[in-house]
């Protein structure tokens, strides 16, 4: 298996790389979704540019009451981080639901949110934390919140010459709790169906939750309907349950030979409550 | 049109001018001729490609050869001491009957020695997770996790 030639570039600058995705060149992060699609020549760009070792898309840090992650960070260095392990714990446990130690080891935040694969972990985790997706071209900079980026199968608000170079997350009060809940699909590893969810119970009843999804549809999505259930809701099991049930309410759910659709719904529902039920034990 | 690239592998220097699209495993296996490291599947799944890259295991079956440019590799070749005294994870392996065939040996000891660095005493349930990207086709699997676990305890 050995892909169609192509012109590689390692930049020095992000400026230098900007520049040459303007001209049409393709952005290389990890290379764990597009290296083996070359491979199996379903994609043949003509040049490719990396951006893995750019220093301005490595860094993990807190400015101004926000998380801001480059999109050069791994899924390892995600899942490992002290910093977000302490203040955004549900993208440390994302990350390391993500395939194997060495997909982890190579395979970027941005990439992932890039690629758009609907049955990838973390756009349940961005839809939950109400995440922003900043994207950068040579002309300058936009900021997009990940329930309008991600639209479908691999598709999002990505225009041409344009990358993901931030995840910008707002740092919680210690009393929420979060817990991403998965269903690995048996042999390739990915989300049969994958919810996220942020939640906080303030004097007996819900007083936030936020409920993201993923793997069930072409698209990852906030579960609205469960939110407005629950919200400022005694949170008993029977509360909890009905809730989960309306998870993919008018969703046109996928169906494959792991699961049928209406099978993949019954596992959404069952998904999301134990996410529910995670994370309010974990809320303080 | 090639490209220079210049890289450590078991801490010998090697230059050489490359395609873009020549994936490391094969200018590992073709290239600086060393065939310690094995092709499987050829499709990111087995982990038989499995090197160590600046302290990382990955699959060199999902990587270019220009990727590594710079870098510095470390293969199963390059674990054992000049005199030829095993690495504890090979000891533990040879010790425990953690192979048959030996086709993913490589893969499953350079990646069983990254989970003992990450984590010096997993359980068993941490070491098959961490063994998740390796796929062997015979042993059934609880010899290498029996190797893997003995390592940890030898401090490997
Ligand atoms: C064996 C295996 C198992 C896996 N299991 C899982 C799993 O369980 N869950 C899961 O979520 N994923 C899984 N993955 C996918 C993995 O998470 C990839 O790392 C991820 O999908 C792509 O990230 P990357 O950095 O490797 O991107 P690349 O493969 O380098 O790029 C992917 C695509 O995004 C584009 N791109 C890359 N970076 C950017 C950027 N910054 N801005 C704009 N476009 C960009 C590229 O041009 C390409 O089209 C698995 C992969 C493998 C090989
Ligand atoms: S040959 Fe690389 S993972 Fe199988
Ligand atoms: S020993 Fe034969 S494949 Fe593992």
């Amino acid at each position: 298996m050995i892909a169609n030639a192509f012109e590689y570039t390692a930049p020095q600058s992000l400026d230098e790389a900007l520049g040459l995705i303007a001209g049409g060149a393709k952005p290389l992060s990890g290379g764990m979704s597009l290296i083996p699609m070359m491979k199996l020549r379903l994609a043949a760009p003509e040049h490719l540019v990396d951006l893995a070792r750019l220093k301005e898309l490595n860094y993990i840090r807190e400015e101004n009451g926000e998380l801001h992650i480059g999109a050069a960070v791994t899924h390892y260095e995600v899942e490992s981080s002290p910093l977000l392990l302490g203040k955004c714990p549900l993208l440390a446990e994302t990350a390391a639901h993500i395939g194997d130690i060495q997909v982890r080891n190579m395979g970027t935040l941005g990439g992932s949110v890039a690629h758009a694969d609907p049955a990838s972990d973390y756009p349940a985790a961005l839809q939950a934390l109400e995440a922003g997706i900043v994207l950068r071209s040579a002309g300058g900079a936009r900021t997009v919140s990940a329930k309008d980026f991600f639209i479908d199968t691999f598709t999002t608000a990505l225009e041409p010459g344009e990358i993901v170079s931030e995840i910008v997350v707002p740092v919680e009060p210690g009393l929420t709790g979060t817990s991403y809940q998965k269903c690995k699909h048996q042999a390739s590893g990915f989300a049969v169906v994958g919810i996220a969810v942020r939640a906080r119970r303030e004097n007996g009843v819900v007083s936030l939750i936020r409920v993201g999804v993923t793997g069930l549809s072409g698209s990852s999505y906030r579960a609205e309907n469960v939110e407005a259930a629950l919200q400022g809701v005694e949170p008993t099991g029977e509360a909890i349950r009905a809730a989960a049930g309306l998870v993919a309410h008018s969703v046109d759910a996928s169906a494959d030979m792991q699961a049928s659709s209406e099978y993949r719904k019954h596992l959404a529902s069952v998904y999301t409550a134990k996410a529910i039920h995670a994370a309010l034990s974990r809320s303080a | 049109m090639t490209r220079a690239i210049s890289l450590t592998i078991n801490g010998k220097h090697y230059e050489h001018d490359v395609e873009p699209r020549l994936l490391l495993i094969h200018y590992l296996r073709e290239v600086a001729g060393l065939t310690g490291s094995h092709m499987g599947c050829e499709t990111s799944l087995c982990g038989a490609c499995t090197v160590e890259l600046d302290g990382k295991a990955i699959k060199s079956c999902t990587m270019f050869a220009v990727q590594a440019n710079g870098a510095n590799i470390v293969t199963i070749e390059g674990l054992a001491s000049p005199e030829g005294k095993l690495h504890p994870m090979q000891e533990a392996f040879w010790n425990e009957h953690a192979l048959q065939c030996g086709f993913c040996t490589p893969g499953m000891i350079m990646v069983s020695k990254q989970i003992v660095e990450r984590n010096p005493s997993p359980t068993d349930t941490e070491i098959r997770e961490g063994l998740d990207g390796n796929i062997c086709r015979c042993t059934g699997y609880q010899h290498i996790v029996n190797a893997v676990r003995t390592a940890a305890k030898a401090g490997a």
